[in-house]
């Protein structure tokens, strides 16, 4: 103990007279949240259920992609990767009976005014949903593609989602995001030339930004591209022990 | 995230019997996703009514570093495409530029 002030630090005295110490912490702000992420890993590992962060700016189509995923994946009558789905909004439970409409077994967290999901919120969530039961969870975002990428859910990967209306130069113009994100999709090709939409540069901006992301081109309203995104997303679960967070 | 740094930062110093937070000092990568000027607004209004009150808040900006598997050495790239200036390679093995941490307190009786 300190003889002057009997306070616990007797190092890093930074000024004698006003008996001012320097504590070293190096601590992660958000180490809380990475704590609790590393939780909903360690379950999600138990259950060996693959888990997806998706994250879009509001108005891309994640619940439209995740609707057709569901529909794609019973055409392909295959009986694996059982969905579910964990939504995030500020307000409302739209989302989560469109997808319980569609037979995905949905939970919705409203998150009041925050612009993002965090750990804690979806450890709460996946006590709604029978995790057994499932081969995929999906967790879909709050739209924003900025605060999001900062908060660790424990998911295995990240896809950032774009949609053609919203220019080539999303991936310049967000840079965190997508550098975060193993895939990339971009959705709403089906109206991409009517929206004069530059396929190529937009294909090379995501690489020049995302080098390491798998892209997939989709139309969640016509069902084009989804198949090859299910079964990449089948192909990852089968190697999820392998899979490297790409975030924290 | 402001608020998670003072109840971290509150905690730290009350462990340490100290009255008050003088000076918080924090790391924040340039790949953070934060804006020191966020952080610095949110603590203007948290800090009244906490051992914080008075206190300084310092925000080292940590720039990025990628790693070039290619030529297997670090460097900084100038903008958001991270090239390796040697050989031109597009990199997305980051060093450092996530941190979003509270380095250290100074505190007094």
């Amino acid at each position: 103990m300190c003889k002057d002030c009997g306070c616990n630090i007797i190092d890093n005295v930074v000024d004698p007279k006003t008996h001012q110490h320097k504590i070293e912490i190096e601590r992660g702000i958000l180490s809380k949240n990475d704590r609790l992420a590393e939780q909903n890993r360690n379950l999600f590992k138990e259950q060996e259920l693959l888990v997806v962060n998706l994250l879009s700016s509001p108005g891309s189509g994640k619940t439209a992609l995740i609707e057709r995923m569901q529909v794609e994946r019973s055409l392909l009558g295959t009986n694996n990767l059982n969905l579910g789905v964990i939504v995030g909004d500020l307000a409302t439970d739209n989302d989560a009976h469109r997808l319980q409409h569609r037979g995905i077994s949905a939970v919705q967290i409203t998150t009041g005014n925050a612009c993002h999901l965090e750990a804690n919120m979806v450890a709460k969530a996946t006590q709604q949903l029978d995790l057994n039961s499932l081969d995929l969870l999906i967790i879909e975002n709050v739209g924003n593609l900025v605060c999001p990428a900062a908060y660790d859910l424990g998911e295995d990967l990240r896809i950032v989602l774009l949609s053609v209306t919203e220019g080539e130069d999303k991936p310049l113009k967000y840079p965190t995001m997508f550098k975060s994100a193993q895939i990339v999709v971009v959705n709403k090709i089906d109206i991409a030339s009517a929206v004069e939409f530059d396929r190529e540069r937009a294909i090379a901006n995501i690489q020049k930004i995302a080098p390491q992301a798998q892209i997939f081109e989709v139309s969640a309203k016509t069902g084009q591209g989804i198949k090859l995104l299910l079964a990449y997303l089948a192909e990852q679960l089968k190697i999820k022990p392998s899979i490297q967070p790409l975030h924290g | 995230m402001m608020q998670n740094t003072l109840d971290i930062a509150i905690a730290q110093a009350r462990q340490n019997n100290a009255a008050q937070i003088d000076l918080l000092t924090m790391n924040i990568g340039e790949l953070s996703g934060v804006i020191p000027e966020a952080l610095e607004f949110a603590f203007e209004v948290l800090r009244w009514g906490t051992m914080a009150e008075n206190a300084q808040l310092e925000i080292k900006t940590i720039p990025v570093v990628c790693h070039c598997p290619k030529c297997d050495r670090d460097f900084q790239p100038e903008e958001y495409i991270y090239q390796c200036p040697r050989c031109g390679t597009t990199s997305s093995k980051i060093i450092a530029g996530k941190e979003l941490e509270l380095a250290s307190l100074v505190v007094s009786s």
